[in-house]
């Protein structure tokens, strides 16, 4: 593992407690660092401070030192250094730590200033959470039980705010709510570098706003629904759906993109309910777009594939296997895998290439990168195909030349591993003239003509590794258990490998991993459950010098560079 | 003992006949003299003079000038900008419109100077909305001061140039907070900044150091800059330099503006002979000294302690009326000098009903940017609407003294302390008319005349 670069390190004690901290740490990290919570709703560790909640207000005091002789002034009493303490409370998230640096939180300053800031907040706050979807994760919930007065001397009429405003197609605004942050606006400038929300009015009056004329609808405005530290920004499509507390959260990976965005997957009773960025500064920091958040609707899809067919008819998938053995046995077999199929899977797709001395292509989707976390190639997993050695070029968009091999005769089968063939440029004509082994989860042109169907699952139902952009290896859980008639896409390639004469292998990752860390140079040593949460980055210099075709992003610098650990930021 | 003669520095040709607000008048009077004197100086000796003058800021808070403009981050490579502060907003506070009305080039001729010596080449004059005739007559005196080669590429040909520009606010007075005001005069809300790190000094204008001073402060410059700052140190008290001008408004006889040296006249000489006591009939009850943010003095209260008369600490024992108008003297009583306006009520007034218009006020012109002003200056607002339009609760005046407790000092700009203050105070000193309002509301008036609300 690199090392960071030695910083200067500075001690400061916090509620007694002595810790060093890199210069320039803000209180409330280095609070955080000895266990100290300093409550806070404006600051966001990856936004700029803006200071205006005034929550995390701390007491602070230097060591007194003898003015002329510069020598520390001891306490009698205690023998220590005694402490000027600043009568006036300064913002944790605005103060750097300095050398000497001394703060409290528990004094009964800090906490009348937090009783002080809750019950402000709480005056003109509608107190709807039994209607409200943060509650369970609000902000000002949790704040107001920890660090509030518990009642109300509040008497007068409460402001009246727009409570169902539409910010753009995804985001609704409960202005009642709004505590004025400032949180969402910013993430929009700095992050999302569309720079549309702001506030008009004055005062408590003010109110949040998109500029006129514009939208809140650029591809992260779900980001500002994550940050929002109270219920004031919803999800229209997760508002009134559930109660957060009755969910289950699975770690997963985005899988628009190679970016790899890391996420939770939000799940109750088998039905996901939304999808949220989970942190990893390395790759996401904390973010990631809306575009991956609809995802998970392709599980309950229309036209998902729900049995084996053999010839069109429901079969099992036994007599699938055998049917696709005796295809296999015929010869001129060709195999298409995907680059968004795990690298499990993309290893039994090799075994099963190998099996039938077939060769192996992938179909390549390249869009354009908006440089933050959707990067140019959508397919997830391509340098998981690099390091299994199920290719090692980057794929064509089309099939051509499997076109002009089915034209010419040369291939008579082909097995695709969930990738529709017409799509990626087979014609009808070409699609009829071979038999089509197809391994997918929803119905398309390929399925449609296949002579063998086996329907897998979707990425949110089984578990595997995708590699991303930069070569790290980054696990995805099951949150949901697979669609009924539907098949683990590890056992039916297992299946399909033994078929063509290949290994016995595992099917299930734990003991596939076994058999990949044997042969995979890049990943020996490793096992699937040792690969952290947050993900490792792989050696990826051997394919270097290969022409990928994402762009610089958050967190990524192309042409084979290390991530540029501070990218997209400020 | 009578009041002094007025001594008008600033206001010297305000109220002359036949003076007028262009150049050819001021130059008659001998105008834009000083600034061809100063540019033929070395730059650091007119910061020397203004910081042996003591030049105290006039917009509220006295904060020295010398020393704001020895704060400037001269090593940064940036410009440095002068903003000049002239969003005079302060409720009572009337003394910069005059000078900007009728003697502009006074301060064009400040301004300058103030340029010259911290070598700024770029001057923004922040004037509030509400003074659109204002910004009329400063544009019409830079264009006339250009014409003169005052202002522009080469001033009087000396290879120095500045410009002087205009921005109009848009009626906040939140724009009056420097760093407010600067957001503002870069395009956006004007959100004050957060102090540390963006002081105006090092990061101002455009991230730039800048420069924020006060209308009056910069007309005091260019007096500085003539008789020199050991002169100009003479005039008024120590630490408490100069002239400085009143605005007196509300319930005295002679309302206005007068100008006198900072110390040498007491509140009692003040409001008795120079503005000629109460309004007939009446007595003086309550007076704001420094603008509506600042503590208010009930009549009849005693200031005790002791003082720093030259190097000994004397006794003092004041009434309201003894007290030396200057920026220590009030700041010992626990008030302020803040921006001179004074404010003052007699017993016709209801202090309830005078702190529900004060509280009006600052809940109407709180920025909203932190949670205890923007809350808590509307909650007090709405208590004390409630008091004078509905009803008063006898628990109500030690709540608003809650309320404006949580404020102070936790806010991001000093509005905290502008809008809590008042409410502070007037807790303190009235506290009898708030718990005994809910009874004055409910008894008959006097003269049996219905009460018009």
């Amino acid at each position: 593992m690199i090392q960071p670069a030695a910083t200067d390190l500075i001690t400061v004690t916090i509620d007694g407690k002595e810790i060093a901290v890199p210069k320039g740490t803000n209180l409330i990290e280095a609070a955080r660092q000895v266990g100290v919570d300093v409550p806070f709703y404006c600051y966001h560790p990856k936004l700029t401070v803006v200071g205006n909640c005034r929550m995390c207000l701390v007491e602070l005091g230097m060591g007194a030192v003898d003015p002329a002789t510069k020598a520390p002034v001891v306490d009698p009493a205690t023998g220590r250094q005694r402490i000027n303490w600043i009568p006036r409370p300064a913002i944790g998230c605005g103060t750097s730590v300095s050398p000497g640096m001394h703060v409290r939180t528990t004094t009964q300053m800090v906490k009348e200033c937090r009783e002080g800031v809750m019950e402000f907040l709480l005056v003109n706050h509608p107190l709807d959470c039994p209607i409200c979807d943060q509650a369970g994760e609000c902000k000002l919930q949790e704040q107001a039980t920890g660090y509030g007065r518990g009642y109300s001397r509040f008497v007068e009429h409460k402001n009246v705010k727009p409570k169902r405003t539409l910010l753009g197609p995804r985001v609704m605004l409960d202005d009642e709510r709004c505590i004025l942050c400032s949180r969402c606006i910013r993430f929009c400038k700095e992050v999302a570098k569309d720079d549309v929300l702001g506030f008009t009015e004055r005062g408590s009056y003010s109110t949040l706003t998109c500029y006129p004329g514009r939208k809140l609808e650029n591809n992260y405005s779900l980001n500002t629904v994550d940050i929002c530290p109270v219920g004031a920004l919803t999800s229209t499509d997760f508002r009134f759906k559930m109660r957060v507390w009755f969910l289950k959260q699975t770690n997963s990976v985005d899988a628009e993109s190679s970016a790899g965005a890391n996420t939770l997957v939000w799940s109750r009773e088998g039905a996901i309910y939304r999808i949220t960025p989970r942190q990893n500064d390395a790759v996401n920091d904390v973010w990631m777009a809306d575009s991956g958040r609809i995802l998970y609707k392709e599980v309950r899809a229309q036209g998902r594939l729900e049995s084996v067919r053999v010839n069109g008819a429901e079969s099992a998938l036994g007599f699938a296997v055998a049917e696709a053995a005796g295809l296999f046995a015929k010869g001129g077999v060709a195999v298409v895998g995907s680059g968004r199929s795990s690298l499990e899977e993309q290893f039994l797709t090799r075994k099963l290439a190998v099996a039938l001395g077939a060769p192996a292509r992938l179909v390549s989707r390249v869009g354009e990168g908006d440089g933050i976390l959707v990067s140019a190639d959508r397919n997830p997993n391509v340098r998981g195909a690099l390091v299994v050695g199920l290719i090692s070029s980057l794929p064509s968009a089309s099939l051509e030349s499997l076109g002009a091999e089915i034209d010419s005769g040369k291939t008579t089968t082909v097995v695709s591993v969930g990738e529709d063939l017409a799509a990626a440029g087979l014609s009808a004509a070409q699609l009829a003239k071979v038999s089509v082994v197809y391994l997918g989860t929803h119905a398309n042109a390929s399925s449609a003509a296949a002579r063998v169907v086996i329907p897998t699952l979707t990425v949110f139902e089984k578990s595997g590794t995708f590699v991303n952009q930069q070569f790290r290896i980054q696990r995805f859980a099951k949150a949901v258990p697979g669609a009924a008639g539907a098949s683990e896409d590890l056992l039916a390639l297992a299946k399909l490998v033994a078929a063509a004469g290949g290994p016995i292998l595992g099917a299930d990752v734990g003991s596939l991993w076994r058999a990949i860390a044997a042969e995979v140079p890049v990943l020996a040593t490793m096992s699937y459950a040792d690969i952290p949460d947050n993900g490792l980055l792989l050696d990826g210099s051997a394919w270097a010098g290969l022409p990928f075709a994402e762009g610089p992003a958050l967190h990524y610098a192309p042409a084979g560079g290390a991530p540029r650990e501070a990218a997209g930021r400020g | 003992m009578p009041a002094p003669e007025q001594r008008r520095l600033i206001f010297r040709h305000i109220d002359e006949e036949g003076y007028s607000n262009d150049l050819a008048c001021y130059v008659r009077n001998g105008g834009y003299e000083v600034l061809r004197k100063a540019v033929q100086r070395k730059p650091e000796e007119i910061v020397d003079e203004v910081k042996k003058s003591g030049l105290r800021g006039r917009g509220g808070a006295g904060f020295p000038c010398g020393v704001k403009w020895s704060l400037l981050d001269r090593k940064s490579g940036k410009p440095i900008y002068l903003v000049v502060n002239a969003d005079e907003s302060e409720p009572g506070t009337f003394k910069d419109r005059y000078i900007i009305y009728r003697d502009p080039h006074q301060l064009l001729e400040g301004s300058v100077i103030t340029c010259f010596a911290n070598r700024v080449e770029r001057a923004f004059i922040y004037i509030r909305g509400e003074f659109p005739g204002g910004a009329k007559i400063l544009e019409r005196a830079i264009a006339e001061a250009r014409m003169a080669n005052l202002i522009g590429p080469n001033i009087l040909g000396t290879g120095y140039g500045c410009e002087v520009y205009v921005h109009r606010g848009a009626g906040a007075y939140i724009c009056g907070e420097e760093t407010g005001l600067i957001e503002s005069l870069e395009g956006k809300r004007p959100y004050p900044r957060i102090k540390p790190p963006y002081f105006p000094a090092v990061l101002g204008l455009y991230q730039c150091p800048t420069i924020v001073n006060n209308v009056e402060t910069l007309c005091h410059v260019k007096h500085i800059a003539d008789m020199g700052g050991e002169a100009y140190s003479r005039i008024g008290t120590p630490n408490n330099t100069g002239t400085r001008i009143f605005c007196v408004s509300g319930h005295v006889r002679r309302p206005g503006y007068y100008e006198f040296e900072v110390g040498k006249i007491t509140m009692g000489q003040l409001l008795n002979d120079v503005c000629g006591g109460p309004l007939p009939g009446r007595r003086f009850k309550a007076v704001i000294p420094g603008g509506s943010s600042a503590k208010v003095l009930k009549f009849g209260e005693r200031f005790k302690g002791k003082r720093k008369a030259g190097s000994e600490m004397v006794e003092y024992d004041w009434g309201v009326e003894d007290i030396p108008m200057d920026f220590d003297s009030l700041a010992m009583i626990g008030t302020m000098g803040g921006s001179g306006g004074v404010i003052v009520m007699d017993d016709s007034a209801s202090m309830v009903e005078a702190l529900g218009n004060i509280n009006a006020f600052y809940s109407h012109e709180s920025c909203g940017q932190c949670t205890p002003c923007r809350e808590g200056s509307l909650w007090m607002k709405k208590i004390t609407a409630r008091m004078v339009h509905g009803s008063a609760r006898p628990e109500d005046g030690p709540l608003l003294k809650s309320v404006a407790d949580q404020i102070a000092g936790r806010t991001i700009c000093a509005f905290g302390e502008a809008c809590a203050w008042p409410t502070q105070s007037f807790i303190a000193k009235f506290g009898d008319e708030f718990s005994g309002y809910a009874q004055k509301k409910a008894a008959p008036r006097p003269d049996g005349v219905p009460e018009l609300i």
